[in-house]
């Protein structure tokens, strides 16, 4: 079987074209990948579709209302709608600095919430 | 007066890149402008990641790529003036600056315009009906939700597929939004295939090409648009009209770049690019006055941005010092048959120099010819030429040889 899907891992979108056979369902052939990670994105695309996801924290007592964030690794695709929902929930109190951590393995995904920017006290 | 050496005339990615570099190659007496209080420009509000491979080679937020300057900034004690704004700039490179401090006359010996782009609007596509709330451009969209924290609308349609426009349908749907479609009047999106994919059909959010907006209704609030199907000479088909019931119209129908100060100074503008014309050494038709980044013409990555800001910074430098290569034969360089433009427009020959440009059409294994006349200078296949896509050809001092006049053209 022969798919065409676009990798999403950076600006250059290349277009994989991955082939399955079916005498060894795990050995994918990847074609026009520019780097390794292609071969690793199919994978994953085809066997368990991972994401990583920005968003935004309210912040309280802060410079801005809103802290930026975003996970610390690629959860489950279908994981997604369960994480935006525990961020939403989330509130910090400022100064926050990048990196922080927010929220720990946020909805038992294993993945961390971290600020993408600092928010002074005011 | 205060007199610089070189002022830099915005913080985004461009400006950033270049007061850092300068201070790396020994030009100190640097001062840089920034009308909002942070600095970073628009990054600052693109917090979805994707920025930095080519620059840092790894992928982060924009934030976290403006506090890689930001950091470089402090530690090289660059002089920053924030939440000031450049109100006038003159042929002699002096310009008014107004603060929350008042106003003031500088001068400087070379200034780099670094003032990005800004968005088209609603009636730069001459969309027709009345002006009711909840019409945005896709880029104040995205400050509203991303830095002011307020939530736009519920039920979202989106026209015009460049890549704001697709961040902001995923970021909508995250935060609860339905977004309804994504109209292009185009055959193809002018955004990166990467966001097609993970920011509409990651959410099952159709993208219809060839369509687009001809009627907002409602008053108070938009209640919904009428949308047409376009043949392919971009008309509307009679008896395609539909109409969809909407509260929140996103538009993301192209950039351009911001050159109001430098128009009242006597930068010549491109007609294609909307940006200075520029030489290789990247200065305008004003001497010591250079550009950088979205304000000379819309880049595809925030890193070409810097990178366009660091070149720059370099020929600044050789300004000060009076090396920049002299020459009263300009070579000017054309966008021949399948080129919307080509950048520099004019150059020395004195240099090696990287043409960039964008085809005009999308199409599959053609090639770039670089010629003068009828002698080939230079050949490349491209495989996917794309408009969305910047492409680049490096022509070397050597082969400049004798040249009279430079086309770029598809065959």
């Amino acid at each position: 079987m022969t798919k065409e899907m676009v990798c999403i891992l950076c600006p250059n979108s290349c277009n994989l074209i991955v082939t399955q056979s079916d005498k060894n369902p795990d050995g994918l052939k990847v074609e026009n990948a520019l780097c390794p990670k292609g071969k690793e994105y199919a994978h994953n695309e085809l066997f368990n579709p991972k994401r990583t996801i920005a968003s935004s924290i309210l912040v309280e007592e802060g410079e801005l209302p809103l802290v930026s964030v975003k996970i610390d690794k690629p959860i489950p695709k279908s994981k997604i709608f369960e994480v935006m929902k525990e961020i939403k929930k989330a509130k910090v109190k400022a100064p926050v600095k990048i990196g922080d951590i927010l929220i720990k393995n946020v909805a038992g995904t294993d993945a961390n919430v971290i600020a993408t920017k600092s928010v002074d006290k005011i | 007066m205060t007199e610089k050496d070189v002022v830099i005339i915005g913080a985004g990615p461009a400006g950033l890149a270049c007061a850092t570099r300068l201070k790396e190659i020994g030009v100190n007496d640097v001062l840089l402008i920034e009308r909002e209080k942070k600095l970073g420009g628009i990054l600052n509000q693109c917090i979805h990641d994707g920025f930095g491979l080519h620059k840092f080679k790894e992928t982060l937020t924009g934030p976290e790529y403006i506090e890689r300057y930001l950091q470089k900034l402090i530690n090289y004690k660059v002089e920053v003036l924030s939440d000031t704004m450049v109100v006038n700039l003159f042929p002699d490179k002096s310009m008014i600056l107004s603060g929350p401090w008042g106003r003031e006359k500088i001068k400087a010996k070379a200034v780099v315009l670094a003032m990005g782009c800004r968005e088209r609007t609603a009636g730069a596509i001459w969309l027709a009906g009345s002006r009711p709330a909840g019409v945005y451009t896709a880029g104040v969209a995205q400050r509203l939700m991303n830095i002011d924290n307020y939530m736009i609308g519920n039920e979202v349609v989106i026209l015009g597929s460049g890549d704001v426009g697709l961040i902001m349908a995923r970021r909508l749907t995250l935060e609860g939004a339905r977004v309804l479609m994504v109209l292009e009047k185009l055959p193809y999106s002018s955004g990166l295939p990467r966001n097609i994919s993970q920011c509409l059909n990651d959410y099952d959010i159709p993208l219809y090409l060839k369509t687009t907006v001809t009627r907002i209704h409602g008053k108070a609030r938009i209640e919904g648009v009428t949308y047409v199907s376009l043949d392919d000479e971009g008309k509307p088909i009679p008896g395609s009209e539909r109409f969809i019931r909407c509260d929140t119209l996103l538009l993301s129908v192209g950039l351009i770049p911001e050159n109001e100060l430098s128009r009242e100074a006597g930068v010549a503008i491109h007609p294609v690019t909307g940006g200075p014309i520029v030489n290789d050494t990247y200065q305008t038709n004003i001497e010591g006055v250079f550009a950088a980044g979205n304000v000379l013409h819309v880049h595809d990555l925030a890193d070409w941005a810097s990178m366009e800001g660091e070149l720059v910074a370099d020929f600044a430098k050789r300004y000060l010092e009076g090396s920049l290569p002299q020459t009263q034969n300009w070579i000017e360089v054309k966008a021949g048959e399948g080129i919307r433009y080509v950048l520099p427009q004019r150059i020395s020959g004195k240099i090696d120099v990287n043409l960039l440009f964008r085809v005009s059409f999308p199409a599959r294994n053609k090639h770039i010819v670089i010629k003068d006349k009828d002698r080939i200078i230079k050949r490349k296949r491209v495989i996917n030429p794309h408009p969305a896509i910047m492409e680049n050809i490096e022509v070397k001092r050597d082969e400049l040889k004798g040249v009279q006049s430079l086309e770029v053209m598809i065959e």
